[in-house]
């Protein structure tokens, strides 16, 4: 521009930490947040004049709903409609009433009526249990709609919107037309968030624990650079235009050919992928997943109240091997305990789960599942083993190892049951300080960066209070992990990395540099990671690495790299 | 009005809550005279009430009882039986 403005300088951009390499633009909407329960002082009105208000309310938010329905369509339709009948339930209308009576405000009788139905829903557990999440949703709805605000939860401006909140929980992401999402900003949570994980997964372009984006209302047009880790308000023309043209590059090159994953000097690092179920996998492989390098069993345990059985779990380890004819498919034993409790195996009450009976110490203690489990995986093995295209490459992994004899112990039984290749996870800082003398009975070692990082820094990796700390670029992991990329090297034997860090396109890059042989993520990061991957040689990597090893906190740590690989890159800068 | 009661075998793999639920409220809200419905030996709800069916907790195999009273109650119950009977998740 040529005009001299004089006016203070304005900032336009606000930081937090990027998911991935995207860049969006787009109008934002705000997820408001929940209502302040009401207070029951008396209401100033007659019960007459409250109970019109809340006939009115009720009607409005039930024909709201059912519109909803009407638009949604299938089982969102059949839920959305219940709702609306939650709304102008007749014996709620009563317990209403019964308030009114007492001359209490509708807002309060409205929220208290609904609390004794959820108080009863709660109490009868399980599946009504979840159905009191429904109603508290629609209480909220006629609470606000009382009150004359927005109902709060997922915003629905009609259009597509850049989708800003505080955090998302499951809930609301179930509730998300992803279709009408263009970017997700969240001025709480961390890499390792919901937010975060749902971002990676469905390749949305995302920017977390952005504190300033509180600042930020609807309508209002932002860029949200993911690979920057920036969100920049009132964009000029240019600006946009910039940001329009790296969306569409970048969509060309998720639709680039599929290599096997590479730097640029042609140092093959397999990349593989992070999956939950064998369902998976069809989708992975499409993805150019080249194996797989974290299968986690627990889906199987997770929703029965006893262990499965060795032909239930046979059949499920059949059909993911099956997929992957002479691929690499690292399956983990039973990880239960902390986040995934599972009564069967531990049902002791623990003031520290994170640091109780979990992972390989549970399965110590309960053998007989893990030799369960050792059996079932040996007897897919063996039938896939005349499979066309060839057996896949079975590995198999022990959670949460902390000391050698557990490492030890682990790959003896493992051995025992005819398992060729028995590793362990370095998820514990003590694992990876020794992980020179682990890797002496382990085949391998598979780096897990989000359990290593909250046991690193000491800090609850479920707890939002202390997220920022939960950040894999942290020096201190580097350093640990480096550990185990020498201890690896010395003994010739692979080093993976199956956490959130290698979905990170510019610390994957890091974690080659320490010494990784293998990534593995959720399949949708893969076409980023790849692209990376390809831009820097082995000793670029290694430059990179020692940048952000030498930095002292995550964040310059990051930006140590950035600056590195800028100058560090076997291709020329675009 | 004479008051006509049935007693029913719940044939819904998912009890009477969700989509089950919703249909049983909805029919009953729609027949227009007061049905009531208990679980076992427990005290009747309002029939029209989606909260007071779903937090019966009623689940596949549970005995219910309807009782109606008004205009046309043989009829709507024959018709509420049948949808508690049902398997609507089979469908």
């Amino acid at each position: 521009m040529s005009e001299v403005e004089v006016s203070e300088p304005e900032v336009r951009e606000i930081r937090g930490v990027g998911i991935g390499l995207g860049v969006a633009q787009g109008p934002v909407a705000r997820m408001s947040e929940p209502l302040p329960a009401p207070s029951d002082a008396p209401s100033a009105l007659t019960a007459d004049e409250e109970s019109a208000r809340v006939r009115e309310a009720v009607a409005a938010v039930a024909r709201e709903l059912e519109q909803r329905g009407a638009l949604a369509g299938g089982n969102a339709r059949d839920v959305l409609e219940a709702q609306a009948m939650m709304a102008e339930d007749p014996s709620l209308a009563d317990e209403v009433a019964t308030r009114l009576a007492q001359g209490r405000t509708g807002e309060w009788a409205v929220f208290d009526a609904f609390a004794s139905f959820r108080d009863q829903l709660t109490a009868l557990g399980g599946y009504l249990g979840e159905r009191a999440a429904d109603l508290d949703d629609v209480a909220q709805r006629v609470i606000a709609r009382l009150r004359g605000v927005p109902a709060p939860g997922v915003p629905d401006p009609g259009h597509p919107f850049v989708l800003v909140a505080k955090d998302l929980a499951p809930a609301d992401t179930a509730l998300l037309d992803l279709d009408k999402v263009l970017a997700l900003v969240t001025t709480e949570g961390g890499p390792t968030s919901h937010t975060a994980i749902l971002a990676r997964e469905k390749s949305i372009v995302a920017i977390v624990g952005v504190a300033a984006a509180n600042e930020l209302f609807d309508g209002e047009m932002v860029i949200v650079d993911a690979a920057a880790g920036v969100v920049t308000t009132q964009p000029t023309g240019e600006e946009l235009d910039r940001a329009q043209n790296r969306a569409a590059a970048r969509a060309s090159a998720a639709a680039a050919p599929i290599t096997d994953g590479a730097l640029a000097d042609g140092t093959p690092v397999p990349l593989l992928a992070n999956l939950g179920s064998p369902d998976g996998a069809a989708d992975a492989i499409a993805l150019g997943a080249e194996g797989v390098g974290l299968f986690r069993t627990e889906f199987l345990f997770l929703s029965s109240s006893s262990a499965p059985t060795i032909e239930q779990q046979r059949e499920s380890y059949t059909k993911l091997l099956s997929a992957f004819p002479g691929k690499k498919v690292v399956v983990r034993v039973l990880d239960a305990g902390a986040d995934k409790p599972l009564p069967f195996l531990n049902d002791a009450h623990e003031e520290n789960p994170a640091l109780g009976l979990r992972g390989l110490r549970a399965l110590q203690a309960s053998e007989d599942i893990l030799r369960e489990q050792l059996t079932a995986l040996a007897e897919a093995h063996e039938q896939t083993r005349r499979s066309p295209g060839g057996p896949a490459d079975l590995w198999v992994m022990a959670p949460m190892v902390a000391t050698v004899e557990e490492a030890e112990y682990f790959t003896a039984i493992a051995k025992d049951y005819g398992i060729r290749t028995a590793g362990v996870m370095v998820e514990v800082p003590s694992s990876a300080l020794l992980a020179d003398r682990i890797l002496e009975y382990a085949d391998f070692a598979s780096i897990g960066t989000n359990d290593l990082t909250q046991y690193t820094l000491a800090a609850d990796r479920l707890l939002g209070s202390v997220a920022s700390f939960q950040d894999p670029w942290h020096p201190a992991v580097l350093r640990l992990i480096r550990e185990v990329g020498d201890a690896g090297r010395m003994h010739g034997k692979p080093v993976g990395i199956c956490g959130e860090a290698a979905a990170d396109p510019l610390l994957a890059v890091v974690l080659v540099g320490l010494g990784a042989t293998s990534l593995s993520m959720a399949p949708t990061a893969l076409a980023d990671v790849r692209a990376s991957l390809l831009e820097h040689s082995i000793d670029d990597a290694r430059v990179i690495a020692e940048a952000a090893l030498a930095a002292n906190g995550a964040a310059s740590a990051r930006d140590a790299a950035r600056t590195a690989a800028a100058q560090h890159s076997s291709v020329a800068a675009l | 009005m004479p008051t006509t009661s049935r007693t029913v075998r719940i044939g819904s793999a998912h009890g009477l809550h969700a989509r089950p639920a919703k249909l049983f409220a909805q029919a009953a809200k729609d027949a227009g005279i007061p049905i009531t419905v208990s679980k076992g030996a427990g005290s009747p709800v309002n029939a029209a009430s989606i909260l007071g069916v779903i937090a019966l907790g009623v689940e596949q195999g549970d005995y219910v009882t309807l009782i109606a009273d008004g205009e046309g109650a043989e009829a709507v119950l024959d018709t509420l039986a049948e949808l508690l009977t049902t398997d609507h998740d089979a469908e």
